[in-house]
């Protein structure tokens, strides 16, 4: 493959049931159905969605999820308060187990 | 993305808000196409991009809406009922938004209606039975004849709908108009295209949505936007940039919640609106390199239900100069209704049971009225 990550495979996503249309149904439905309108708001859900992006550096959700988040009436302010978030999970993540270093140089050290 | 029109963070003063991504960085500074002699001031030339963009359906063949609506049953659009009576009065604003799909702007003062045609307009509306008489602009308000009009649509016992932009509320002459048009019954329309201050700045010049804040409590203490029928207050929002508009059931709640808390403002309703690919919006789809992705957008969003509802279905739109067209965006591209002969139809020579039988004119520029929830004066048409 010449490159990685090109931005026509997002348009391409349905065509993953080629390979099996049971599950790429199955897997669309069920994506279909986590997004709609429940006790969170498609904005709400929007901005999750985004984060999450964010969070697994998906390129294709990013995008997807920017766009997502401007129809649902989200704002330049809230998406990035939204990737703030993922952003600090994501650090607090590796720092908490920073933790687990202190314990072992405390345990180990003199 | 375009990161080019992004300034730097350092670049707004204090207090003061870089724009987003993808809207231009000095939004004050935009003028009318027609002021700077821009071939996309002439609609033939904006027919004429958007003719010959290549835009395929999803079945790879050429898109056109008369084939979209085709495929639903539809050889053409038809009339169903004519309940909106829209006027506009001319293409004066006091603002110039980015997006505007009229061109208007202060410099526009040439580009207003006559008495003779407001006559033929109102001969015209006693030919009818439409319910609503919907004035718009530029700023219908700037029209010496705009309360007169009023008076006289209100003595025939027609609603009106008065299209505001809400800044020109704050304008020295027009502080009692507020009142006036409570006392009058007017129902309001007014443009905000969201409850915070970027986005809103972004589409319509830096300093509007303070503005608009101001001019909404105004029309909060006449009585506006209190759920009494006869003070209507709606808003409507359109996107600030090149996506569709959301839906404006699931937004409303969010919209009340925060106009409410942040500012003390209280509305009936919100309308979402599509922005229409025509003259300066047009122009900023081109400018940011969104065009082409846009119209795949706006045709790969194609809703069939939104088809009952079009609003050129229930609606004649008058221009300034008197001729008669299927809806506003038509008349800004100049695709006016036609006469018997094939001529652009006039307002003084118009016709209820001919015109109720007419073909309605499309092009591709429809497709935004069809997009995802649809699109309309009213708002969504779908979902």
């Amino acid at each position: 493959m010449s490159t990685y990550y090109q931005s026509e495979h997002l348009k391409q996503f349905t065509q993953i049931a080629e390979g099996n249309r049971e599950l790429a149904d199955k897997f669309f439905d069920y994506y279909n159905s986590v997004f709609r309108e429940g006790s969170l708001s498609g904005r709400e859900k929007a901005l999750i969605a985004l984060a999450v992006a964010h969070a697994v550096q998906c390129p294709y959700c990013i995008d997807a999820f920017s766009q997502g988040c401007l129809e649902q009436g989200a704002d330049l302010d809230q998406m990035t308060e939204a990737v703030h978030v993922a952003c600090a999970i994501r650090g607090g993540a590796s720092l908490v187990h920073g933790i687990q270093m202190l314990e072992h140089v405390k345990k180990t050290g003199m | 993305m375009r990161t080019d029109a992004i300034p730097p963070a350092n670049a707004a003063g204090p207090g003061m808000s870089p724009a987003p991504p993808g809207i231009l960085p000095e939004p004050g500074k935009v003028t009318t196409l027609r002021s700077r002699r821009s071939p996309l001031a002439q609609p033939a030339e904006q027919r004429r991009i958007l003719a010959d963009l290549r835009l395929q359906t999803a079945v790879g063949e050429e898109a056109s809406f008369e084939a979209a609506i085709a495929a639903h049953g539809h050889a053409c659009l038809r009339p169903t009922r004519l309940e909106y009576y829209q006027i506009n009065l001319g293409q004066l604003c006091n603002m110039t938004c980015r997006h505007c799909h009229v061109d208007a702007g202060p410099d526009r003062a040439e580009q207003m209606m006559s008495d003779e045609v407001i006559e033929d307009c109102l001969r015209a509306l006693d030919l009818t039975d439409a319910h609503t008489v919907d004035l718009t602009g530029g700023a219908p308000e700037l029209h010496p004849r705009f309360r007169d009009l009023i008076q006289q649509v209100r003595e025939r016992g027609r609603h009106v709908v008065d299209r505001c932009n809400l800044t020109i509320l704050l304008i020295p002459g027009f502080h009692d108009l507020p009142r006036w048009l409570a006392d009058h019954e007017v129902e309001i329309v007014c443009s905000l295209p969201h409850y915070r201050q970027r986005n809103t700045d972004a589409q319509r010049g830096r300093g509007t949505f303070k503005k608009s804040i101001a001019a909404l409590r105004r029309l909060n203490a006449a009585g506006y936007g209190q759920g009494d029928p006869r003070r209507r207050l709606s808003i409507m929002t359109n996107p600030s940039g090149a996506f569709l508009a959301g839906n404006q059931r699931a937004m409303e709640p969010q919209w009340h919640a925060a106009l409410a808390r942040e500012h003390g403002v209280t509305f009936d309703s919100l309308v979402a609106l599509n922005n229409i690919p025509i003259a300066r919006f047009l122009e900023w789809l081109q400018d940011s390199d969104n065009l082409q992705e846009y119209m795949t957008k706006l045709i790969s969003s194609f809703n069939p239900q939104t088809i009952d509802g079009l609003m050129c279905r229930k609606t004649i739109s008058i221009s300034w100069r008197g001729l008669v067209y299927d809806c506003d965006f038509n008349q800004m591209l100049h695709i006016p209704c036609r006469d018997a002969e094939g001529r652009p139809l006039a307002v003084r020579d118009f016709e209820a049971e001919l015109f109720g039988r007419r073909p309605i004119r499309t092009a591709r520029h429809c497709f935004g009225c069809t997009a995802g929830s649809g699109s309309s004066c009213g708002g969504a048409l779908a979902g």
